[in-house]
């Protein structure tokens, strides 16, 4: 049974994410502790708030590396996904460097945050994105974006410049757009994470 | 393509939904987590709840119903009344809010919009404006929730969405009070210029009444939104139907 740990990383959209995969019956666990997070079956890095506030948090905490070393399926959400990157302009801080991107301020966009419901311009094939197509629209809020990459990025979304909205490398996952808010099509990109299994990555 | 927001505005009074018109006469339109519900299945981008009389009278949103709320919806929705300080917004965001909206209390206290933009990131904050006209000038108003306590807050409308900016608010919904409750449309004269200068969403409130009017706000307009309670609540418009409309008038709308 797949069990998931979501990180306490000093967001606040846990309990979204936590209800979200209650209404698709699987069980998780908001936690920072240490042994929790590396025995879930997968694990979720959410994040809503400024970027050196969470990676203070992390910090804090001792999840460094814990979370670096993981080798089931993880998913950054939103912030969570910056903080897979390697630096965010937010505060001009570095993150956690599993996916070597940086994050940038949202440009040649009139209106910041960039905030509502997008689709994709271009989408790869991944276990993640199984019945989901570029026309979907998911649910965004952020005024920063990590830049687009042939080697990680399976989603490209537009707003000022194009940028990553799913990456992924090996096992970690990240989605700028918040599933857990998204619908139907973000239940589908839910389940489709708990699907994956950490042998098959 | 990012696509125009359509957003039912749920005004809540002792746990029930409530419409008044103009601002006045309450009455009660149903359960709040039977709405959210229905409207999050057909086709709502997201969602406001305002606990109306929170402000005037002197406490923060009970925080239970949003806990009920975010059981059931899968959309993004934010609450409004009487969030005074972080720890009123970190309960309310704790409960799985995506969004606090401040409105009376960021007159009295404008630091407090920067705080909790700092705190919680400027996307989680929303400034609500209750903005009314008098020869051709727009001022802000104050505790609209409750007829008797409302009141003139002696700043004009531009100035303070300037300044509301400035402060690090992430969306501002402008309610045009003349317009409100009385569907004759939005006041797209009003939204035009305050649209057009933001750098953060605008979202329009108070008027709509067709469907024509939802296509006009976005067309005169460059809001990202727009709001509307009554019309949803009394089934004076369908929002599946609603979007089918804007969609074929090539407005850019989720599908339902």
């Amino acid at each position: 049974m797949p069990y998931v740990a979501i990180i306490e990383s000093g967001g606040s959209n846990f309990m979204s994410i936590q209800v979200a995969l209650t209404r698709l019956g699987i069980a998780s666990n908001i936690t920072s502790d240490v042994e929790c997070i590396q025995q879930a079956s997968h694990v979720i890095l959410p994040g809503v708030g400024m970027a050196q506030y969470a990676m203070q948090q992390l910090c804090e905490k001792n999840l460094v590396d814990i979370i670096k070393n993981l080798r089931q399926p993880v998913l950054g959400i939103c912030l969570g996904l910056q903080l897979l990157c390697r630096y965010s302009e937010e505060g001009n801080v570095a993150m956690l460097n599993i996916i070597p991107l940086d994050v940038k301020k949202i440009k040649n966009a009139s209106i910041v945050p960039h905030m509502g419901w997008n689709n994709m311009e271009t989408l790869q094939q991944d276990p993640l994105l199984s019945g989901i197509n570029a026309a979907d629209d998911f649910y965004f809020v952020h005024s920063f974006a990590a830049d687009t990459n042939a080697d990680y990025t399976l989603g490209t979304c537009q707003y000022g410049n194009p940028f990553s909205a799913i990456l992924r490398k090996d096992n970690f996952y990240g989605v700028q757009f918040h599933p857990e808010k998204s619908g139907k099509v973000g239940a589908t990109l839910l389940k489709n994470f708990i699907t994956i299994s950490g042998d098959r990555l | 393509m990012l696509k125009q927001r359509i957003i039912p505005c749920l005004d809540v009074l002792d746990d029930k939904v409530v419409k008044g018109v103009a601002f006045k006469q309450h009455e009660i339109v149903g359960d709040i987590v039977t709405l959210a519900q229905k409207y999050c299945d057909e086709g709502a981008d997201e969602l406001v709840f305002y606990d109306i009389t929170a402000s005037s009278e002197q406490r923060v949103v009970k925080s239970t119903w949003v806990k009920k709320i975010s059981d059931c919806i899968d959309i993004p929705f934010c609450v409004a009344g009487g969030i005074k300080s972080i720890d009123d917004a970190e309960k309310i965001l704790a409960q799985g809010a995506d969004k606090i909206s401040i409105n009376s209390p960021a007159i009295e206290n404008p630091q407090l919009i920067t705080e909790l933009a700092q705190r919680f990131g400027q996307q989680c904050v929303v400034v609500g404006v209750d903005s009314f006209e008098q020869a051709g000038e727009y001022f802000v108003y104050q505790y609209t929730g409750d007829a008797a306590k409302t009141r003139p807050a002696g700043i004009k409308t531009f100035a303070w969405i300037e300044e509301v900016i400035a402060r690090g608010a992430g969306e501002i919904v402008v309610n045009c009070m003349n317009q409100d409750g009385v569907r004759r449309g939005y006041d797209v004269r009003q939204l035009a210029p305050i649209a057009e200068q933001a750098s953060i969403p605008i979202i329009a409130s108070g008027g709509a009444g067709t469907y024509e009017h939802f296509k006009q706000v976005f067309e005169e307009t460059k809001v990202s939104g727009a709001l509307a309670a009554s019309v949803f609540h009394k089934n004076l418009l369908n929002l599946p139907q609603l979007k089918q409309y804007l969609a074929e008038q090539s407005i850019k709308v989720r599908p339902c």
